[in-house]
């Protein structure tokens, strides 16, 4: 336990006062990121739940350089801040150590900043890409995104007397990212501290682009009481619906599986926005969400045996 | 001392470019202001200039770096057109409302549909309420001088606000010129170091931009934002002449031509200016009273100035090169007749709009407006507020 | 920097940069809070799960990295802390409500027991 105690000395560089709902657990990945390094931090954060709570003027949580530009843009505007840092380098303007970090939601990941993402990756920035995802458009009120999961009842795909969720499997975002062929990719979740402080630390160390995508249940859209958001991501990893893994030089490493995959009912339960998967006349709903949960699951593993 | 040399538009943006070498340029190909990007690459390739040359995916991105580059700290550049800038227009407003200095060239080209690469100040004209400063220019030379001015103009202590320097696409960008460009050294020691004023890269200071403003208070952010673009005013003229006396070539917001006594007056600007002058030389011969305003700074608008120089005229045509779809008037014609809506004597205002989508405007086209002119001061009527200059078919009644 | 309902256009600084780093310590969010987490000292094992999901970084840590109480300016009462906590008895959640009605004393009494 020393390896908190040790970190929590340290002092925090997120201030509270921030906007956040009660349990959002994107202000605890946040802390994870600025706990974890000593590096000198610069953000660029996508317009989002978290950047509409933590720079609401005259107030900001921020005590790291932090920019917020527009929704599909925080790739290429951190893109921008590190080639300035290059020549601040090269210059001698400054002798610090900075690492450039994007912060976005889906939306402004696997939506509309996907676009600004690849040519960030492909242009080789040397920045690490967080990619906070609860799944659906939350800052506006809960919308599907493209990774919202299949299923899932979100406003934009509400549950009717004809429809029923979204019709839709989730993008693979990491399949995308791991397309530019960066050196460092990985998929992590709230809960497991050790595990995402440890992918931060190494993607930081990284040289060249980086991505993390970090689970974030989000209470208030996904439905369900405040104090399950870290619950609620363990149950996604141990029903393997969030796989934890890393892709380095193209090659998978699953970081954990559970001993006892339990079916994807079980996180289904937990949560608001699947409640109709779970009825009786909904029974192929809940097959189909269980035949891609596990189309994904093995084809991780299959990866990770053949060492691809 | 400077050279004389033969290149067209785009290349004196480039060399100008070169001579300020930029902290940072991020930039995305687009017809006709292409050749910027690529010669100042090939500058960059040969080793002219040290600039991070970020070779964005689209224009969005290339004005969005810009904004990370210019909050980082430091001196930042890009160019663009047509599409592309109607592509960056979100994150326009963002760069000048954060308040960041930088320079952008337009190739001022037609918007879609239909396609069309040519010039005109669609483009432009869509973005001349985002804060921006924007400088519009004639001819090669007061492109290059133009964009040396800016860096200086953009980068004042008062200002803190982007600029625009427009040139007629084609027209401009791709016309082989005569033109004088100075030594790099003279450049550079004219533009100066720019020192930041909020660095994110100092990273002592912790900069928060770009925190959201509720109701209670956006508005003051708004008013805030606009000090920098009214106090440009001074500016541009204090750096054209500046820029005059180390060059030779003094700027002011706007030039007159003949028009101390002029009866008769255009007001337009960009390339087509040079045609107008000839023609004004030609009725002056014939006793004609006629006169050019060609408006340098149409952001921040030079109301008083003008209210001033065309106060005594009889008849103006304003010259757009837009066509603002369901609006009252052109942005130029609107802005004129606005300004002079106080003058002592009020001058009538006729709307005319040209060139659209590359369209040639003639010496015989501006005759007829001059024509026109002297036509409503005898006869004290207007028969048509608004027409089209070279177009098929009758407009109007 | 100036702040509040009083600063005028023009006192804002160039931009609407905020270069007070983390100011939002000044925007109390803890009257959010309908339950509150309570902490027994004798119970804790210093684990700081607590402290690593608290999203309103609102444990207090001591100079040994010791958990050393809530901060409840800030705490919005989302109960993270306390399912989260791995030690029974160290943490729990109680209604502002009652604190309110019988005193921090007697709630603390009924939640942990003893003193």
């Amino acid at each position: 336990m020393a390896f908190l105690n040790d970190l929590a000395k340290r002092g925090e560089r997120f201030a509270p006062g921030h906007r956040l709902c009660p349990g959002c657990g994107q202000s605890i990945i946040v802390r994870a990121l600025l706990n974890i390094t000593d590096y000198e931090i610069v953000i660029a954060n996508a317009t989002g739940c978290l950047e509409v709570c933590s720079g609401l003027f005259p107030y900001t949580s921020w005590c790291v350089p932090w920019i917020h530009s527009a929704f599909e843009n925080a790739a290429s505007t951190i893109a921008g801040a590190e080639a300035m840092y290059r020549v601040w380098k090269r210059k001698g303007r400054t002798d610090k150590d900075i690492k450039f970090v994007a912060l976005a939601s889906d939306g402004g990941t696997y939506d509309i900043g996907l676009q600004a993402l690849s040519g960030a990756m492909e242009r080789w920035h040397d920045f690490l890409y967080l990619c906070i995802d609860n799944q659906a458009y939350e800052n506006t009120g809960v919308q599907r995104s493209s990774a919202s999961p299949f299923g899932a009842n979100t406003t934009t795909t509400p549950v009717g007397k004809v429809k029923r969720g979204k019709e839709q499997r989730r993008k693979d975002i990491m399949s995308i990212v791991e397309g530019h062929h960066i050196p460092y990719a990985a998929q992590a979740s709230l809960h497991n501290w050790r595990d995402l402080m440890n992918k931060i630390k190494r993607a930081l160390d990284t040289k060249g682009p980086t991505y993390i995508n970090v689970l974030q249940p989000c209470c208030t859209g996904w439905g369900f009481p405040p104090d399950m958001t870290v619950e609620v991501a363990r149950i996604a990893v141990e029903t393997c619906a969030w796989p934890i893994y890393e892709v380095v030089d193209g090659k998978v490493k699953i970081n954990y599986k559970p001993k006892k995959k339990l079916p994807v009912e079980e996180w289904f339960k937990m949560q608001r926005r699947f409640a109709h998967m779970l009825k009786p006349e909904n029974k192929d709903l809940l097959g189909r969400a269980q035949e891609l949960v596990d189309e994904h699951w093995e084809w991780l593993l299959k990866r990770e045996a053949a060492g691809l | 001392m400077g050279k004389k040399v033969a290149l067209d538009g785009n290349a004196a943006a480039a060399h100008a470019i070169r001579q300020i070498n930029p902290d940072v340029i991020a930039a995305f190909p687009i017809t006709p202001s292409t050749q910027i990007p690529m010669t100042v690459s090939s500058f960059i390739a040969d080793g002219l200039m040290d600039t991070e040359l970020v070779t964005v995916e689209s224009e969005h991105s290339a004005m969005s770096a810009c904004v990370g580059a210019a909050a980082a700290g430091g001196r930042v550049m890009t160019a663009t057109a047509a599409q592309g800038l109607a592509l960056m227009w979100e994150i326009l407003y963002i760069a000048s409302s954060m308040r960041l200095p930088m320079v952008t060239v337009i190739a001022a080209r037609a918007l879609n549909a239909p396609l069309n690469i040519h010039g005109d100040h669609s483009d432009v004209m869509g973005a001349r309420d985002a804060g921006w400063i924007q400088l519009f220019c004639e001819d090669a030379q007061e492109v290059y001088d133009s964009i040396i001015q800016a860096i200086k103009i953009s980068e004042n202590k008062d200002v803190l606000t982007p600029v625009m320097v427009v040139m007629d696409g084609f027209n401009t960008t791709h016309s082989v010129e005569v033109w004088e460009m100075e030594e790099d050294e003279r450049v550079k020691e004219f533009i100066g170091e720019y020192e930041p004023k909020y660095p994110l890269l100092d990273v002592s200071r912790k900069i928060t931009y770009g925190a959201w403003a509720p109701p209670s208070e956006y508005f003051e952010h708004k008013v805030n934002q606009l000090t920098g673009i009214i106090r440009a005013r001074p500016v541009v003229k204090k750096v054209g002449e500046e820029f005059g006396k180390v060059f030779g070539r003094s700027y002011d917001c706007f030039e007159l031509y003949k028009l101390d006594d002029a009866e008769y007056a255009i007001v337009m600007m960009g390339s087509a200016a040079g045609t107008a002058k000839d023609v004004v030389d030609v009725l002056r011969e014939d006793g004609v009273k006629a006169g050019l305003l060609k408006i340098r700074m149409f952001r921040p608008f030079p109301a008083e100035e003008i209210k001033e120089a065309l106060g005594n005229v009889k008849v103006v045509a304003t010259l757009d090169r837009v066509i603002p779809a369901g609006a009252y008037g052109s942005p130029l014609f609107n802005e004129v007749r606005s300004a002079l809506y106080d003058a002592p004597k009020r001058p009538m205002v006729i709307d005319y709009i040209y060139g659209l989508g590359g369209r040639d405007i003639q010496p015989k086209h501006f005759k007829e407006v001059y024509e026109n002119l002297q036509r409503i001061a005898k006869t004290g009527k207007i028969e048509k507020m608004l027409d089209f200059i070279n177009i098929r078919g009758k407009w109007g009644k | 920097m100036k702040i509040g309902e009083k600063v005028q256009w023009n006192e804002l600084l160039t931009g609407g940069v905020i270069e007070d780093p983390g100011n939002s310590i000044d925007y109390k969010t803890g009257s959010w809070r309908i339950e509150r987490p309570i902490w027994n000292k004798e119970a804790c094992i210093n684990c700081m799960f607590c402290w690593v999901y608290c999203p309103d970084s609102s444990i207090k840590v001591d100079k040994d990295g010791n958990m050393a109480g809530i901060n409840y300016d800030f705490c919005k009462g989302c109960g993270i802390c306390v399912k989260e906590c791995p030690k029974p008895g160290a943490l729990a959640m109680v209604l502002e409500a009652d604190i309110e009605k019988k005193g921090m004393d007697v709630v603390f009494k009924e939640t942990f027991g003893g003193k």
